[in-house]
């Protein structure tokens, strides 16, 4: 094993645990959406695509850098989420009492439709949102320089986090999805349109993939293949974690982000398997996730 | 007439559950429907707040045809849903269940507060910020009933309250439903229990198999003892 200095150690944690903040990000719609209506969204890779690609496009489109970056924060991801909404309006709400294998069949379709979709708009190239000047840079860090976008990300993934746990835990809405989790039926029963709750936790959870899609655009390139990509990684995270729990899926998030970077290190070649890894011993150990429940 | 069901109809999947069932309420009654265990009593209350719409037949709130929409709408209307015991939300605490259910009366009026709900069910507000999964039989059946309340509701459909239920709770529950009544509550109730509907209610009806095989006040019922051997004793 090569001998690395504890200070390059430090700051590969660092950028590890931004890549986690991303990776939560997109993990936690996927989560959510399970965790309400119990449908695992194979193409919840693909929004996030699609808010990467879309970022892109709204950035060049301001085309003035500093003001680009965050019309896009605001625009992509609420792009995502209005596609996530016609998405469910017109084909997830068919599949909510279906099997699981009807359900996979139906979002693996659409994360081919997707990709091609994504293909023709904006075909092959390889693009990249350009960042703010404060964001571009890069601060010493113990002598070493880390770059201001992945601290950034660092503030941005507990706030999203808190934001969805205040949201959860403290408002009327979270309280309602919170009660569809336990019983949609008696939630009805007492009066509350559950369709609506369904339609509004869908475009959440796209709204999500839609933002880490936006945040990776301007830390890495954009381009086709980035769905797939994505997806491995959010399933691993919440196989760790546990599908359906939020915290899960933060500390999954985490726990591969670091990892990774720290395995990249000491072994480039090898960093990749990390993920999948942790997640066959978590399935093997405790095959509902660190934080999940058994299945009914 | 407040509601009414008309020859209703009802399926699970192939399974005809409900053969014609018809039964009235009237503003301030408390009606039950009793019967075995798979008698359809369930189905009834569930055929009329939407959850098992009929194939065929009627049920009209004051009035007007309710069979066919949503559950929410019909609760919307001021009907109030009590299910089994057990179906609380778990991983919601007891005033996240109450506060999930809140909604003002068709009218309007929100005669139905936290607080008044935790005068009346003293026990839940010593449990307001536990997990509805960790409380009792007992309470969890409390915290069903008061969260169908907070919804404020003309007429309550309430199922099976004293199942499974230890004789001294069953008892609780009952002076409960008593004084819920003297509000001025209206109140279809389903039950096994005989004693304990017939001291609460002023009409029964007696569904077996799916249909109704009796009608009439509670003195009637009592007074006639092979009824109650026929459709309802345990063999």
């Amino acid at each position: 094993m090569p001998q690395i200095p504890i200070e390059s150690v430090l700051i590969q944690v660092l950028n590890g645990l931004s890549s986690g903040m991303i990776f939560f990000i997109v993990a936690s719609g996927l989560s959510l959406i399970f965790g309400v209506m119990r449908v695992i969204n194979f193409a919840h890779g693909s929004l996030y695509m699609l808010g990467a690609f879309l970022a892109t496009a709204v950035g060049a489109w301001v085309a003035e850098k500093n003001l680009g970056f965050f019309v896009a924060l605001l625009i992509a991801p609420l792009v995502v989420a209005f596609v996530g909404v016609v998405l469910e309006f017109t084909l997830f709400k068919r599949i909510y009492n279906k099997e699981h294998l009807l359900q996979l069949l139906l979002t693996y379709g659409l994360t081919l439709i997707l990709a091609d979709v994504v293909r023709i708009i904006w075909g092959g190239e390889i693009l990249r949102l350009s960042l703010p000047e404060f964001l571009a840079g890069a601060t010493r860090i113990m002598g070493r320089r880390v770059a201001n976008y992945n601290l950034a990300l660092l503030v941005v993934g507990p706030l999203i986090a808190f934001g969805l746990w205040f949201l959860l835990q403290r408002t009327r809405w979270g309280r309602i999805i919170r009660a569809s989790v336990a019983n949609p039926e008696i939630v009805s029963a007492l009066g509350i349109n559950t369709q609506w709750v369904f339609t509004g936790v869908f475009a959440l959870g796209c709204w999500l993939a839609g933002l880490g899609g936006m945040l990776i655009s301007g830390r890495a390139s954009v381009s086709l293949g980035m769905d797939v990509e994505i997806i491995v990684q959010a399933f691993a995270v919440v196989v760790i974690g546990g599908l359906g729990s939020f915290t899960g899926a933060l500390v999954g998030s985490v726990i591969i982000g670091v990892t990774v970077a720290i395995g990249t290190l000491y072994a480039p070649s090898t960093a990749q398997i990390i993920p999948f890894a942790i997640m066959a011993l978590v399935l093997i150990l405790r095959p509902w996730g660190l934080f999940g429940k058994p299945e009914r | 007439m407040l509601l009414q069901v008309r020859d209703i109809h009802t399926y699970y999947g192939l399974s005809h559950i409900l053969f014609g069932v018809s039964l009235e309420v009237d503003k301030g009654e408390c009606v039950c429907l009793v019967g075995r265990n798979g008698a359809g009593k369930t189905t009834t209350l569930k055929s009329i707040i939407g959850l098992a719409p009929p194939k065929r037949g009627v049920v009209a709130w004051r009035g007007q045809p309710i069979n066919g929409r949503a559950p929410h709408w019909i609760a919307q209307q001021g009907i109030g849903f009590v299910p089994e015991e057990r179906a609380i939300f778990p991983n919601l605490t007891v005033w996240e269940n109450l506060d999930v259910a809140r909604k003002p009366s068709t009218t309007g009026e929100v005669r139905w507060t936290v607080e008044r709900i935790y005068d009346l069910f003293p026990r839940l507000k010593e449990r307001s910020n536990q997990l509805g999964g960790t409380l009792s039989g007992g309470e969890q059946q409390m915290l069903t009933i008061a969260r169908t309340l907070m919804g404020n509701p003309e007429l309550v459909l309430l199922d099976e309250p004293s199942e499974g239920l230890a004789p001294l709770i069953v008892e609780l529950i009952g002076e409960l439903v008593a004084q819920i009544k003297a509000e001025g509550m209206t109140i279809l109730l389903s039950e096994q229990n005989l004693r304990f509907a017939l001291r609460l209610s002023e009409r029964a009806y007696i569904i077996d198999d799916g249909k109704i095989q009796f009608s009439g006040t509670t003195q009637e019922l009592q007074n006639n003892p092979e009824l109650v051997e026929k459709y309802l004793a345990v063999h």
